[in-house]
């Protein structure tokens, strides 16, 4: 039962940057009375409100839903993209998965392809530029066949959903050395592939999509893994296995 | 005066309506769609969908998100499905009766000639995500599953697992990139809307805030839609979005479009607990678990006995008790109100003694552990995280949370406000769930409204009102005057320099709705209501505390020109309560129940839209009407016994 409720003190190392152009530093602050029962971001609300309290400007991260989907909360907790967990968003950990007198390091996604607006908070753009590229079927509204026209083995829809399930967070990008953005990419070029609606432009979405990437700034993956390991929805590095067949498909078969 | 409000309902037969209408709409001849831009704020299902679209047309869009990127926007919270009448279980669905139960469902209190339209384009929702790659689920011969949801007796729910709010979205989003990728979406992200300019009674674009720098600008087009989502966070804790708000249907609002039926909110009865006083935000699990959970509390007040020492006979199954034939799968709104008001006798369980049981004991002990695995797993593994709790061991704890609010902007059958120009799509409009929404009708209104409804019925405004060469820039001296309005507002919230955080506003407003304009109302706590919040709306513009400064990113300011909204929003909830003397759906009114204690409508009376209308900040707004006529679905009191 949870009325094992505690409350801890706990020494906070967090990155405070004014703005993007700001060289930023790590600031130290003690909480205490944190309540096990608070999730990480309740913590950081709690911590903003003490310092509004002192007349302090409050620590600004993404944060929305607060249910582990919209994708928008990040942070790397202790080193870890969001914290310890396997498979949770920042927005879904909570304070009893630490301990009274613990020291919590809390820093920004690191890439260069996301810069730092304020904070903790970065500027991940350059994901929707990477969507941009080819992350959708070409089919305009009212253009549909009746839904069950097209037939799917369940078998691929379901593979389709896993890499679907993907919420854009980063922290992929966030855990790996390379700062790469494979996983994101292969996931979407993955359900894609997977599906017959998809099919007629895996070619180029491979292409392009893998390009933009490259110029963006992303890095290129060497098998760490990381990513993987970090993502709070599971998505798996078979993905991108699938998405370097369609991209050496396309650039051999390219008729472009 | 009382004003009549033309709904523009076309005439005929329900089932005729819409084609007639599509019909007679003027159109914009293709060449010319590219001379009219178009401004959609919010990219959920309703905006994303509407962009998108609009864009394939033809038409200059600029999309407003206050996320990072469209994608976030909370559509993609939904976790149930889509209803659509596609019968393809071949258990007798039509769009009549996903029509007919809409509107039954709604208590009577939508407009048939909407609620029609959407049970009628529903099936070309799914045709259209199917085709865009939406990962639906499948059975084995590879067609599309569907379940069924929410009471209705058959299976017409699309799913894509838990998360066919985040695959549709991210289906109408994709769409929106799509066209984005060809030029002509411009979207902007981190830009919040602060104002709506309205010229000579139309409507001419808006003014936004720049989130990250701080700075305001100035936008003009052709029409503006609001696809800004509802209004749930007004009682601070909510299943909404921490960053989900009525900011921009407000801003509509005092610029003359009506509210309708503000005080039309649902309460979901199975969300998880407050934890305690730091608790931010609630979360939903889907209201299936009622199909095997008892629901129960101690019949003894302040029994503080852990939930398996209490003997069965000290066990207050109440939901069952009082009603013998639906027993734990009461509607939504009969459960919600029935647990406050055992938590309101003392009864309530756990360690803030705000929450009842949901036991799955028997059922584990009658189908086996594997079997409630198999059909809650995620659901309990979701509870488990959050309360560090085991329901396979310890019966869940449960309490209702604000999920969804009905009323919003009032819009005519072309989804147009009272302001010409500025329509509103989705949940920000009032339209299609009268006084209570069905389960997976949410994503089906958003998305037939954007996908569907808007690219036809905006085309006639365009067309039909000489806007071709009717043209308004942003150096109009209206738009200077907008946005030196917002700039004084937000600069004026700054200088207060008072003692209270934003938050502590916040969470007080949240009580006070609560408590007075929750699940339960009566006129005694609705005239309360009022008085305190007007009370607390001068104390925020007297003693709030907003920390920072006008230049660059301020979440203290931001948040604060929010609250600042819902303090006044918040008011007018309690007003429309107020005057409604009935209950139906969502709003209970004590004085008007049955005598076994059940909603009791008063169709005579009430059988209408309130539509509420800015007269200035110090009057009264104006109650206006818009009759509701039921004429396909026979009006009858419902009845769960």
């Amino acid at each position: 039962m949870s009325s094992e409720e505690k409350t801890l003190t706990l020494n906070l190392k967090i990155w405070r940057q004014t703005n993007s152009e700001d060289k930023g530093q790590m600031v130290d602050y003690t909480l205490e009375g944190v309540s096990t029962d608070s999730s990480f971001l309740e913590m950081l609300d709690q911590l903003n409100e003490k310092l509004i309290g002192e007349n302090h400007d409050p620590i600004a991260f993404d944060h929305d839903c607060r249910e582990g989907i919209c994708g928008m909360c990040s942070l790397m907790i202790n080193g870890q993209a969001h914290g310890p967990e396997a498979q949770t968003t920042t927005c879904q950990l909570h304070m009893r998965k630490f301990n009274d007198g613990d020291t919590i390091v809390i820093e920004p996604w690191r890439a260069r392809a996301f810069p730092v607006v304020k904070d903790l908070m970065v500027d991940r753009g350059s994901f929707d530029e990477i969507i941009k590229a080819g992350g959708f079927v070409n089919v305009n509204t009212g253009n549909a066949p009746d839904a069950n026209e097209i037939l799917i083995p369940k078998n691929d829809a379901d593979l389709a959903m896993d890499a679907a399930s993907c919420i854009g967070c980063g922290a992929c990008v966030a855990s790996c050395k390379n700062a790469s953005a494979m996983l994101f990419v292969s996931a979407k070029i993955s359900q894609m592939a997977l599906l017959p609606q998809g099919e007629l432009e895996a070619e180029q979405r491979a292409l392009s999509m893998v390009e933009k990437m490259d110029e963006l700034g992303f890095g290129n993956c060497t098998n760490e893994a990381e990513c993987e390991a970090s993502c709070p929805k599971g998505i798996e590095i078979t993905n991108i296995a699938r998405m370097n067949r369609e991209f050496l498909k396309s650039a051999i078969s390219s008729k472009l | 005066m009382t004003k009549k409000l033309d709904s523009k309902v076309p005439e005929g037969p329900v089932q005729e309506k819409w084609d007639n209408h599509r019909f007679k709409m003027k159109l914009v001849n293709p060449s010319n769609k590219r001379k009219f831009k178009v401004i959609v704020v919010g990219t959920g299902l309703a905006g994303a969908a509407a962009s998108a679209t609009l864009s394939e047309l033809g038409y200059n869009v600029d999309a407003f998100c206050i996320q990072d990127s469209p994608r976030r926007a909370h559509s993609i919270a939904a976790q149930g499905g889509i209803n659509a009448a596609k019968n393809y279980p071949n258990d007798g669905d039509s769009v009549w009766r996903l029509f007919y139960d809409t509107v039954k469902g709604g208590d009577y209190r939508a407009r048939e000639a909407n609620v029609y339209r959407l049970a009628q384009v529903s099936n070309n929702i799914i045709d259209q995500c199917a085709a865009q790659g939406v990962p639906f689920a499948r059975e084995y011969g590879g067609t599309l599953s569907n379940r069924s949801f929410g009471g209705a007796q058959v299976s017409r729910t699309f799913y894509a697992r838990g998360q066919t709010g985040q695959q549709l979205l991210l289906g109408a989003y994709s769409a929106m990139m799509k066209e984005a990728s060809k030029g002509k979406i411009n979207i902007h992200t981190r830009r919040e809307m602060v104002d709506l300019v309205v010229v000579e009674g139309r409507t001419r674009g808006i003014v936004t805030r720049n989130i990250v720098t701080g700075e305001f600008e100035k936008w003009a087009a052709d029409a503006v839609l609001l696809c800004t989502g509802g209004y749930g966070n007004v009682y601070f804790l909510s299943t909404n979005a921490m960053g989900s708000n009525g900011s921009a249907a407000w801003k509509a609002y005092k610029k003359g479009a009506m509210f309708g039926n503000p005080c039309f909110t649902q309460i979901h009865p199975t969300c998880i607990p407050v934890h305690g006083e730091n608790q931010s935000k609630l979360t939903l699990m889907s209201e299936s678990l009622r199909n095997d959970g008892r629901v129960w509390v101690p019949k003894n007040k302040g029994d503080k006995r852990k939930p398996n020492d209490i003997p069965e006979e000290e066990r207050d199954y109440y939901l069952e008790r009082i009603y013998p034939s639906f027993g734990n799968l009461v509607p939504r709104d009969v459960a919600s109100r029935r647990a406050k008001e055992s938590v309101d006798e003392g009864k309530g369980v756990g360690k803030t003694g705000v929450a009842v049981y949901l036991d799955f004991s028997d059922a584990i002990e009658r189908d086996g552990e594997q079997a409630i695995r198999d059909r809650y797993g995620n659901l309990f593994e979701m509870y488990n995280r959050i309360t560090d709790e085991d329901p396979y061991k310890v019966p869940m704890r449960i309490f209702p949370a604000v999920h969804y609010t009905m009323g919003g902007l009032w819009v005519d059958y072309n989804l147009q406000t009272t302001v010409p120009g500025t329509f509103a799509l989705g949940e920000a409009n009032f339209s299609d769930h009268g006084a209570n929404r069905l389960g997976a009708s949410a994503l089906m209104q958003g998305l037939a409204d954007g996908y569907f409804v808007i690219p036809y019925t905006l085309g006639n405004y365009l067309a039909s009102e000489g806007l071709m060469t009717d043209k308004v820039t942003d150096d109009h001296p209206e738009f200077d005057k907008c946005m030196n309005e917002s700039k004084d507002r937000f600069n004026r919230l700054l200088n207060i320099k008072g003692t209270r955080s934003v938050d502590s506003f916040h969470r007080e407003l949240g009580h006070i709705m609560w408590e007075r304009v929750g699940m339960s109302r009566n006129e005694e706590r609705l005239k309360k209501a009022i008085a305190e919040i007007t009370e607390l709306r001068a104390e925020f513009w007297r003693d709030v505390k907003v920390t920072g400064t006008d230049v660059g990113l301020n979440i203290e300011l931001e948040k604060a020109n929010r609250v600042a909204d819902f303090l006044e929003l918040g008011e007018l909830m309690a007003r429309d309560a107020l005057e409604r003397k009935e209950s139906c759906g969502g709003h209970f009114r004590e004085e008007s129940q049955t005598e076994e204690n059940e909603a009791l409508r008063n169709d005579e009376d009430y059988s209408h839209v309130a539509a509420w209308e800015y007269l200035g900040d110090e009057a009264t707004p104006q109650r206006n009407i818009e009759e509701l006529q039921f004429e396909n679905v026979p009006l009858t009191q419902r009845s769960y016994k």
